[in-house]
């Protein structure tokens, strides 16, 4: 049995993190999906692909949000994968209000339905908007700049799988060096996606000062559902930014979506932060750091890294580089803070 | 109330009564003072519970007001030339999505070369995007429009344009009649969605919808504007009820009746065309005019009728299609399919170069000896046009033109000078 297989199994404690099994926890600290109540914001039926990263991840940000607010809320939607698989007319899995009209608007039409909820009498009700990262990092950014610039109402999810994942896997301001995509192909003398300076985005929202911004995976969905609760009873602009494994995209098995979105974490690639009102309050510490081979290896995107004749250990290298970094500014493997 | 106002005042305060609860407001020339105007209101308190939003494009203007519709608030917004195409994807969408937004267009020109005066180019680039567009031809009816706008779009839920000439109305104080809130409050009951955002009654609004059902969706957008041919003329005699005056409709004739020569014009160049008809009436000409108040839906029947007596038809149009010629006249000749009757176009005003009485006086002459060409260009300087395509024959380079016209113009004759200003 290799270790990963081993990984999965292990249902109450994942080893070599922090995420800890609903049965280690006190009833009341339990994922709001081990609930026989829960809400079931996106319902079964819908079309995403197995082992969808995405469709993970928003079931648990919108069922911890429905939570919080007694299902009090609008979800505004950008255009994408997630917008296409939950909405093929006449057919919807939305057990919310939902709205989706365009690719790059999505906040700008939360801002719209929050300011028509406070008008209306019912500023109660929240607003989420959602997108991919091409709707968050690319052709939304100027509205999703804007709203934060307001403070508008909004709580903003990205649910980040590193490319236009809808369209046949272009690649995306948030797409990792070296990644093959479809207009990055993994061809020529530097095979995959160049290495550009980066768009770290909830650093970008961070910088608009609002009252919070926060990362997560899909690897801790219980992290994740603290996050989006936390959030939820806050108000103002604020951002989370989730990283979603997508099978299709990265050429991965889709039974290792969790395994991929922890070793993402846990090789300090994407580093797991929570910040308020421009400054970070808690990040979550690495418990046992791993090579970037091991996060890259099982994914085919980065397959030419990997090749028989020549390993291309300089970008390799330079991967691990920006990993190491993001492990100093962050102080990843030091002292964990209380959550 | 009569006031002696800024047209974009006029239309604020109107917009203002029609009690709008969200409304976004992005600068563009001509069209600002309009948001501005609403924001003071806001401010001010005197427009009470209304959302004033600044964004940080036409785009998220748009898409703030689809959001705002969409959950069931009254929404208007205004916006001109480039903003309109920046916005032109939720365009689409809030018609898409059947929702009654009310935007002003403050029509203006579209670059390339930039050029900040008006014409219809922005209007008619968006005249096929499903809105109900209106036309205004005095400040008066511009703001009148904007309150039948709201109960138009309410009552087909559909998004309305208002179009209004940059800077000929925007920007004009005239005499204009402000109704009471008394008023506007009988004509205009509150919006009341069947279908909105509510967490009690969950909707999804804006599924994908493949071929099984897109065209039937297409027809039903076809069949609203069909309607609204129906209605607007409805909505013109309930506000000449409650308002005692006419406004609106979907086009008005004048001295159209028996006349040979009709000329066909949108906006506030009908004005001086009447002017024309007054003083060539007087001399002896048969001729008269039709504005059209509604350009979508087009009124085909009834332009048709308005057109009856004539033996030729002259469209004076403020935008142009390159490769075709007018926009406008080919929705005139549209109208009179079944009738063998000459439709001449005169593609004038573009970029706000003016329109004068002597310039329609000699179309009509033109037109009335038959040596009219079916496209024209008001006032074109030929001398201009022919050195720039000598020039740029020499060369035989590709590359922007628009510096070199303004070269052509520069380096023009003394004699040539003086005939052109």
């Amino acid at each position: 049995m290799s270790e990963e297989t081993a990984l999965q199994r292990v249902k109450f404690y994942q080893t070599g993190t922090h995420t800890v099994g609903n049965r280690l926890m006190d009833e009341d600290k339990r994922s709001v999906q081990s609930s026989i109540d829960r809400s079931n914001a996106i319902t079964s039926g819908h079309r995403a692909c197995q082992g969808c990263g995405e469709a993970l991840g928003a079931r648990f940000a919108l069922d911890a949000a429905m939570r919080s607010c007694d299902g009090n809320m609008v979800a505004v939607n950008a255009t994408g994968c997630l917008e296409v698989f939950t909405t093929p007319y006449p057919e919807t899995s939305w057990q919310i209000p939902w709205i989706h009209s365009l690719f790059g608007n999505a906040p700008a039409v939360a801002t719209g339905v929050s300011a028509a909820m406070r008008r209306k009498g019912r500023a109660k009700t929240k607003v989420i908007a959602q997108g991919g990262d091409g709707g968050t990092t690319d052709i939304g950014f100027g509205c999703l700049s804007g709203m934060f610039e307001r403070n508008d109402d909004v709580l903003y999810i990205c649910y980040d799988n590193q490319a236009y994942m809808n369209t046949g896997v272009q690649r995306s301001s948030a797409t990792p060096p070296t990644a093959r995509t479809a207009t990055t192909p993994a061809v020529g003398d530097a095979p995959g996606n160049v290495f550009g300076t980066g768009k770290n985005l909830p650093l970008i929202a961070m910088a608009h000062n609002i009252p919070y911004v926060a990362t997560a995976t899909v690897a801790d969905l219980h992290d994740l559902e603290t996050k989006v609760t936390r959030a939820m009873n806050m108000s103002g602009s604020r951002y989370i930014h989730v990283l979603v494994t997508c099978p299709l995209g990265w050429g991965s098995a889709t039974n290792h979506t969790i395994l991929l979105a922890r070793l993402a974490v846990e090789s300090g690639l994407f580093p797991l932060i929570e910040a308020e009102n421009g400054a970070v309050v808690r990040t979550q510490k690495i418990r046992k750091k791993v090579p970037v081979e091991d996060y890259l290896k099982l994914q085919k995107r980065f397959a030419h890294l990997f090749k028989k004749d020549h390993e291309d250990v300089d970008r390799i290298a330079a991967i691990q580089r920006m990993a190491d970094a993001n492990i100093d500014r962050f102080n990843l493997l030091g002292e964990r803070t209380a959550p | 109330m009569l006031k002696q106002i800024e047209g974009s005042a006029a239309v604020a305060q109107a917009v203002a009564l029609c009690r709008p609860e969200v409304v976004c407001a992005y600068p563009i020339t001509p069209q600002t003072h309009i948001v501005e105007s609403v924001g003071e209101l806001v401010k001010s308190g005197e427009l009470k519970n209304c959302e004033y939003i600044n964004v940080e494009s036409e785009f998220a203007a748009l898409s703030v007001a689809i959001g705002a519709s969409a959950a069931g608030a009254r929404a208007y917004t205004a916006t001109a030339s480039q903003g309109l195409l920046f916005m032109a994807e939720a365009v689409y969408n809030a018609s898409g999505l059947g929702l009654p937004i009310v935007m002003t267009l403050g029509n203006r020109a579209i670059g390339a070369p930039i050029n900040i005066w008006n014409d219809h180019t922005d209007a008619m680039s968006m005249k096929d995007a499903g809105w109900i567009q209106l036309f205004a031809e005095t400040n008066q009816e511009a703001a009148d429009l904007h309150i039948q706008a709201f109960r138009l779009a309410e009552e087909l839920s559909c998004p309305v344009m208002v179009c209004m000439d940059g800077f000929i109305l925007t920007h004009a104080y005239e005499r204009v009649d402000i109704p009471t809130q008394k008023e506007v409050d009988a004509f205009l009951p509150p919006y009341e969605p069947v279908q909105v955002l509510d967490p009690a009654d969950p909707y999804s609004i804006g599924a994908m919808v493949g071929p099984e059902a897109f065209t039937e969706v297409r027809y039903l957008a076809h069949r609203k504007q069909m309607q609204a041919l129906d209605l607007i003329p409805q909505i013109g005699t309930i506000f000449k009820e409650v308002f005692g005056r006419a406004s609106g409709g979907l086009l008005h004739s004048y001295r159209a009746e028996d006349a040979e020569t009709i000329f066909v014009a949108m906006g506030s160049v009908n004005g001086t065309i009447k002017e024309v008809v007054d003083a060539e009436r007087e001399t002896g000409s048969s001729v008269g005019s039709v504005s059209i108040c509604s350009f979508r839906p087009f009124p085909l029947e009834e332009l048709k009728n308005a057109l009856q007596s004539a033996k030729r038809v002259v469209v004076i149009e403020k935008s142009l299609a390159p490769g075709l010629g007018g926009v406008l006249a080919s929705n005139v000749r549209m109208a009179l399919r079944e009738v063998p009757l000459p439709v001449q176009t005169v593609i004038a005003g573009l970029g706000g170069r003016a329109i004068t009485m002597i310039g329609i006086s000699e179309v009509l002459r033109a037109a009335e000896s038959g040596s009219l060409p079916d496209v024209t260009f008001l006032g074109l300087e030929q001398a201009v046009i022919d050195r720039e395509i000598a020039r740029s024959a020499e060369m035989r380079h590709a590359g922007p033109t628009a510096e070199g016209i303004l070269k052509a113009i520069q380096n023009r004759p003394a004699a040539e000078r003086s005939r052109a200003s």
